[in-house]
């Protein structure tokens, strides 16, 4: 494999009619790395995936995938990368163990009886190998369609979404797998809305209208956000929250129980407003770090003024 | 408890709805005003129960002022366009189990001697009766002008001959049908009629799935060749469409008592072209369409041309220029003489090359078209 980034692109643009679902993206993802692909619905992380996997042809840009070519060698990508789709996108009409022996044989796998083998045992599968994909829960068919990605043992693994709808359980144990993958050399792309998933990744972007906003680690991106935050909290939290939105500073408010978290990056606007409340017998107040939710928030809103 | 009353407001959001849905559809839309005006102009002006201008050949061993003025009395009714003009019968029989003409009309020697000696001379009129519908009003025809065809020649001592039943014994021939039995032309041609209708629905309809299940995204993210795709999704259906064949073959023997003269082996062959080509059709059609839906409305229209302007129901040779033009360029056209050829004429390699080509071409037209607008991407 040629350079250190397995994923290289550069000013990556599609368009559908009037809409530029991703403008001018560039991204570089390391080898190794679980990288976190974020943004608000419709801001373009699938459309971003499929043209990585040669699966919808940029209108503008360029860029390598494992060294490859993005606009010419797509076939050379697709043998070497495992992507998992959005919607479930197995056959329904076959079982569990048909699926899987499809998808081995389309990728010439030496033998394919055994490896459908291990995967259904992997998954916990096997007793159920003849049941229809169609017939599974939700969370099963992700889990079956995570299987069946890295199945031909890819050194890329482009997810969308892998975990919407599975349960708190599987979906650790899924994140488990993950970085232990990573740590044998294979590099994960996984998009995804949940912080604490976000949290997991090495390295984040976010995407927000088609348009890369921020990329870096976790703590990168909330220092480069500029946000202070504090939380309140007491009993007169609900009373101050409606009034607290219209407040020099405050970008944010978001409530998390009985708790609420306020943001914004004029530090010195923010504490003036903290410190009227100051001396309320039901409220407490302390600065905290500003969450990814927070940086990712301010991020959107910020993109919206600048529109 | 209060009974669910029917309400003009959501009956009219439900129309509302679905005027919009249709709108949506443009193919849907399309097929609605397309197929009725396909029918009306093949019905109206391509299809014609009393078809005119066959194609007839001529044997004309004896050329006289007679055979002349009787070949010039059959041009007339209209019915016949003679195509070939030859002296020996022989030089016209290949023309005759192609398909190529479906008359021979034979003048014999002697046939001015005998006619002035009041002999009655015999005109032998050979007639593919494969399709008896497509026959029946071209022979009503020559019986009828056959005995005063000659009438404005017989002057003089001739004057007599003019005297029923003529001066001319007209010998009808139906070769290949003899009993002029219908079946005998639809019961073969039903094979191509089903494989078309079928295997270009099933193909048409195998991509379009795929796209609204949504599989087909994770089928084009694999390293599959548009080739291996397309090939795969037809072989299955050469099987069935083989086991359709079998059944129809073993139905027309049964049932039908239709005989099958010709080699069964040239019959495989001819099918297994037959069948690429519908479904390399079908296939085609899959790349344009996006739902089942829409897929099975392309199917139907192509259907609809197939099975009236190919000679299935009404006779070929009867429709006007243009609509043999069509006729010619669908695959049902050139399959149907095939069949009938090698089941009711026993015709040989040497006799249906003339319609296995046709189909080579369009198999090679249309395959070209797929594997062109066949992409492996979403856009
Ligand atoms: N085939 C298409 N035709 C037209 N517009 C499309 C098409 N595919 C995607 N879009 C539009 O492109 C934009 C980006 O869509 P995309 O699916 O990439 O978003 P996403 O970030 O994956 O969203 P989500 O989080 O909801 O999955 C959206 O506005 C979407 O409506
Ligand atoms: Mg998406």
């Amino acid at each position: 494999m040629t350079g250190e980034f397995v994923i290289d692109i550069r000013n990556l643009t599609k368009r559908f009619g009037e809409l530029v679902a991703v403008d001018h993206v560039a991204l570089k993802v390391r080898r190794g790395e679980v990288f976190g692909f974020l943004g608000p619905n419709g801001s373009g992380k699938t459309t971003t995936i499929r043209m990585i996997c040669g699966l919808l042809t940029p209108d503008e840009g360029e860029g390598t995938c494992l060294g490859y070519d993005v606009l010419t060698q797509s076939a050379e990508i697709q043998r070497r990368i495992g992507y998992m789709t959005q919607k479930f996108s197995l056959y329904e009409d076959l079982s569990i163990q048909e699926n899987l022996l499809f998808i081995a044989r389309m990728y010439q796998m030496k033998d394919p009886a055994a490896l459908v083998e291990d995967t259904l045992d992997r998954l916990a599968l096997t007793a159920r190998r003849r049941q229809l994909a169609g017939n599974l829960s939700g969370g099963w068919k992700q889990r079956l369609a995570l299987g069946a990605c890295m199945l031909h043992e890819p050194d890329l693994l482009l997810l969308d979404e892998p975990t919407a709808g599975v349960d708190p359980k599987a979906r650790r144990d899924f994140w488990d797998q993950i970085h232990l993958l990573a740590t044998s050399g294979i590099t994960v792309l996984v998009s995804t809305h949940y912080m604490d998933e976000a949290e997991r990744c090495h390295r984040l972007a976010y995407l927000a209208n088609g348009r890369l906003l921020a990329t870096g680690t976790g703590p990168e991106l909330i220092e480069q956000s500029g946000l202070a935050t504090w939380r309140l909290a007491g009993s007169g939290v609900e009373a101050v929250s409606d009034q607290l939105k219209a407040m020099p500073g405050v970008e944010t408010v978001t409530a998390f129980g009985t708790r609420l978290h306020i943001s914004g990056a004029d530090h010195a606007a923010l504490e003036k407003t903290i410190a009227s409340l100051r001396g309320r017998a039901d409220l407490t107040m302390e600065q905290v770090q500003p969450g990814l939710e927070d940086v990712f928030i301010h991020f959107l809103s910020d993109a919206k003024e600048a529109a | 408890m209060a009974r669910p009353r029917f309400s003009l407001t959501r009956l009219a959001g439900m129309i509302r709805k679905e005027f919009i849905q249709l709108q949506r559809d443009r193919l849907t839309f399309a097929m609605l005003i397309g197929i009725p005006m396909m029918q009306l102009i093949l019905f109206g002006y391509a299809i014609n129960a009393d078809p005119k201008y066959l194609p007839a050949a001529i044997v004309q061993a004896d050329d006289s002022e007679f055979s002349r003025s009787y070949l010039q009395a059959l041009e007339n009714t209209g019915y016949f366009n003679f195509i070939a003009r030859v002296e020996r019968r022989e030089e016209v029989e290949h023309m005759f189990t192609a398909g190529e003409v479906l008359f021979v009309i034979t003048i014999p020697e002697d046939f001015s001697r005998s006619l002035v000696r009041g002999e009655r001379p015999a005109i032998l009129l050979e007639v593919d009766a494969t399709d008896p519908i497509a026959i029946g009003p071209a022979i009503a025809a020559v019986q009828t002008v056959t005995p005063a065809a000659l009438n404005r020649d017989m002057e003089g001592v001739l004057q007599d001959l003019k005297a029923q039943p003529g001066p001319i014994d007209l010998r009808i021939h139906r070769r290949y049908n003899p009993e002029n039995i219908t079946q005998y032309n639809t019961v073969p041609g039903l094979i191509g009629v089903i494989l078309t209708l079928t295997l270009v629905m099933v193909t048409a309809i195998a991509l379009a799935r795929e796209r609204e299940r949504g599989t087909l995204e994770y089928l084009y993210s694999m390293p599959l060749l548009p080739v291996e795709v397309m090939i795969g999704k037809i072989t299955p259906f050469i099987v069935g469409a083989y086991i359709q064949v079998t059944i129809v073959l073993i139905a027309a023997r049964v049932l039908f008592h239709v005989p099958i003269l010709g080699s069964l082996w040239l019959l495989s062959l001819a099918l297994i072209l037959f069948i690429i080509v519908n479904l390399a059709i079908g296939f085609t059609l899959s790349t344009i369409v996006k739902t089942q839906l829409q897929a099975s409305q392309m199917a139907t229209f192509f259907f609809l041309p197939s099975i009236l302007l190919s000679g299935f129901v009404f006779p070929f040779k009867g429709m006007p220029v243009w609509a043999q033009f069509i006729g010619e360029a669908l695959p049902l056209t050139h399959f149907l003489r095939i069949v009938r050829g090698i089941m009711l004429k026993d015709a040989a390699a040497a006799d249906i090359w003339p319609h296995i080509w046709p189909l080579m071409v369009i198999l090679l037209v249309v395959s070209t078209v797929a594997l062109k607008r066949y992409r492996a991407t979403l856009d």
